[in-house]
């Protein structure tokens, strides 16, 4: 029954993770450069949320709805502003752009919003259901649901919206994208959108757990031991990577007295390196192999 | 502009091209020993600190700038030198015993990260070096027989040529000396076939390969020499602060030298001193900075990665050869003048590289 416990609370935190991977999938797949400021970027959507809900007082809906809203736009200019620049440069100068990024995004929130810890009432805080001697809480109920969510929407855009295919016909080929008349610019700047939108969903839904400050900016980093299990490029193998990143996570921090101490924190990144040094190709990777030497 | 008439092909890989080179490095030479003489002893610490600097970017150098490989986790290779200096300190090894073992140990550990990884290429390597920089962290954490954990180790300051490492001036020699040093080996690994390998697998994997380059066994090297360098940096960082905690040797550090030489020039071992006086300046620009700002700015602590982050974009956007590169057009604007065309550095349009099969 513990276990059960465990993997439940496993699973809400790795949806956390597999939200912030799927960004990072979405905008690799696309345009081949990882964004590395998408924790600051899922940092910056709790802030916002915060400001809405919190501080103006709207109701939790709205105010999530227009969170996602003002970041999916914020992404949009993000990308066709800034980050189009540098394309076709080597993959260092956008590693070392978007670190940039994720710094000005960070010191600018400390700055507006302060280096205190926020919270703000969701209708989900505190409130907890018991099912055959298990303890759900509510909020991590809210944050598997609202994934799944999520993830069904995504997969019918994807599927069946003319923009969705537009996209992923871009990700695909974008010479070939061209010739067909899309516009694949605008679609990039478009998935770049989208990425951040699901990263604001992302901290919106995690910030009763966690509470709003800066420092949430870093689960970004263990969303790439996410993306990386799952297998660069692949849209489900994100959200299972991060699920099963989190499961470890917990597992590592129960039975941190089998193993060694102070493994939990690590357990990802550790996670991470293995399956880079292992099986590169990750879990669900649709590549026929990741370039070896 | 000076034109170099070419005798023999050995003046092709000669350290200095001509003789203005000569007078110039030597007297900026003579200039740095000679500082002590005008500078009290806050400037010399601080120059000591921009000389360590300059030794970890030479390492960070030739991995990123010359190999082509990110590393985003190199504060770790920093921690490795700095640890074991100071526990070698603790044991009663002396200075001049413990600095090549601390080289031969960030050699070592090098390698030993380097080989795992090679298989790694672009983004893959960096973010598999960004994970290794935080488990390297954890574990200066909670190895705490070695390092003695979040308590911290304090640096012994032994007695070394009879001077102490208290006295500002003679740690700046050392420092100077050992950034001659590492500059001077630099300089003659990069010229030697090792380096040249080393820049045709930045330039071209596929090429260097081609020609019979062993992509494994010089990108294991290209990390071990990296780490080597950055360890010896550490040595002495770690007679700078004094006392080592672990989160000195945090992320942040690790991205001040990829700052250090993205703003340097990548791909320029003078990058590494014009970056590594940069880095070392910004806390006071940051300072002078906070002054011209309103207070209800200018006081906040989200200031530093804020204008961090933003040197660091434009830099990327708008000068990608770094401060480097910017003297070179300049130079070349001088010596051109006034035929200088803007054209001669323009970036190349290029498609989107895709590394995928």
């Amino acid at each position: 029954m513990q276990l059960i416990q465990l993997l439940i609370d496993g699973i809400a935190s790795g949806c956390i993770y597999g939200l912030v991977a799927l960004g990072f999938v979405l905008i690799y797949k696309a345009t081949e450069t990882i964004n590395f400021a998408q924790g600051d970027i899922l940092m910056l959507g709790a802030f916002v949320a915060y400001s809405l809900i919190g501080i103006l007082g709207m109701d939790y809906l709205t105010g999530f709805a227009l969170t996602v809203l003002i970041i999916a736009v914020f992404g949009f200019f993000l990308d066709a502003v800034v980050v189009r620049q540098i394309i076709g440069q080597p993959a260092f100068a956008t590693v070392m752009l978007t670190i940039g990024l994720g710094f000005i995004f960070r010191g600018f929130a400390s700055i507006y919003w302060g280096t205190d810890i926020f919270s703000f009432s969701t209708p989900f805080s505190g409130k907890i259901t018991e099912f055959n001697g298990l303890i759900i809480s509510y909020v991590n109920l809210s944050i598997i649901v609202g994934t799944a969510v999520l993830m069904s929407a995504l997969y019918f855009f994807f599927t069946f919206s003319k923009i969705g295919v537009a996209m992923r016909a871009s990700s695909e080929n974008q010479l070939a994208a061209y010739y067909m008349g899309i516009p694949v610019k605008f679609i990039f700047s478009l998935i770049w959108s989208i990425s951040a939108g699901v990263a604001a969903v992302a901290g919106v839904l995690l910030a009763p757990i966690t509470l709003v400050d800066t420092s949430i900016s870093l689960i970004g980093l263990k969303a790439f031991a996410a993306a990386v299990l799952g297998g660069f490029g692949s849209i489900p193998g994100a959200i299972v990577g991060g699920i099963i990143i989190g499961i470890v996570e917990q597992l590592c921090g129960t039975y941190e007295n089998y193993l060694f101490e102070g493994v939990r924190e690590i357990s990802a990144y550790l996670v991470l390196i293995l399956t880079l040094i292992i099986y590169p190709r990750g879990l669900f990777s649709d590549k026929a192999e990741v370039k070896k030497v | 502009m000076r034109f170099i008439f070419k005798t023999k092909y050995s003046q092709d890989i000669n350290i200095a091209k001509h003789n203005g080179d000569r007078f110039w490095y030597s007297l900026l030479i003579l200039i740095m020993v000679a500082l002590p003489l005008v500078l009290n002893d806050f400037y010399l610490g601080e120059i000591s600190y921009i000389c360590i600097l300059s030794i970890a970017g030479i390492g960070l150098m030739i991995l990123s700038g010359y190999t082509g490989l990110a590393s985003l986790g190199h504060a770790a290779f920093l921690g490795v030198g700095a640890y074991t200096h100071a526990f070698l300190l603790t044991n009663g090894i002396p200075f001049y015993a413990s600095i090549p073992i601390v080289i031969v140990v960030s050699f070592l550990v090098g390698a030993a990260i380097g080989i795992p990884i090679l298989r790694l290429t672009g983004m893959y390597l960096a973010i598999a070096t960004l994970a290794l920089g935080f488990i390297a962290e954890h574990v200066f954490i909670k190895w705490e027989h070695f390092t003695g954990g979040n308590r911290g180790l304090p640096v012994p300051q032994p007695e070394f040529l009879g001077m102490s490492f208290y006295d500002s001036v003679f740690f700046y020699y050392v420092c100077l000396v050992f950034l001659i040093a590492a500059m001077f080996a630099a300089i003659n690994i990069l010229r030697s076939p090792t380096g040249r390998a080393f820049v045709a697998i930045r330039d071209s994997e596929i090429a260097a390969q081609s020609l019979g380059v062993n992509l494994g066994l010089y990108k294991a090297l290209s990390f071990a020499i990296s780490g080597a360098f950055t360890g010896l940096a550490g040595a002495l960082l770690a007679h700078y602060i004094g006392y080592l905690a672990p989160d000195i040797f945090n992320i942040f550090l690790s991205l001040t030298l990829l700052l250090l030489i993205v703003v340097g020039g990548m791909g320029s071992l003078h990058g590494t001193v014009f970056g590594a006086i940069f880095v070392g300046f910004l806390p006071q620009l940051i300072a002078i900075c906070r002054d011209y700002l309103p207070s209800s700015i200018g006081s906040q602590p989200g200031l530093e990665p804020m204008l961090f982050g933003l040197i660091l974009v434009f830099f990327i956007l708008y000068e990608p050869l770094g401060i480097y590169g910017r003297w070179m057009k300049i130079k070349l604007f001088f010596e051109l003048f006034p035929t200088y065309k803007r054209q001669t550095f323009k970036k190349q349009k290029v498609f989107t590289k895709s590394d995928r099969v």
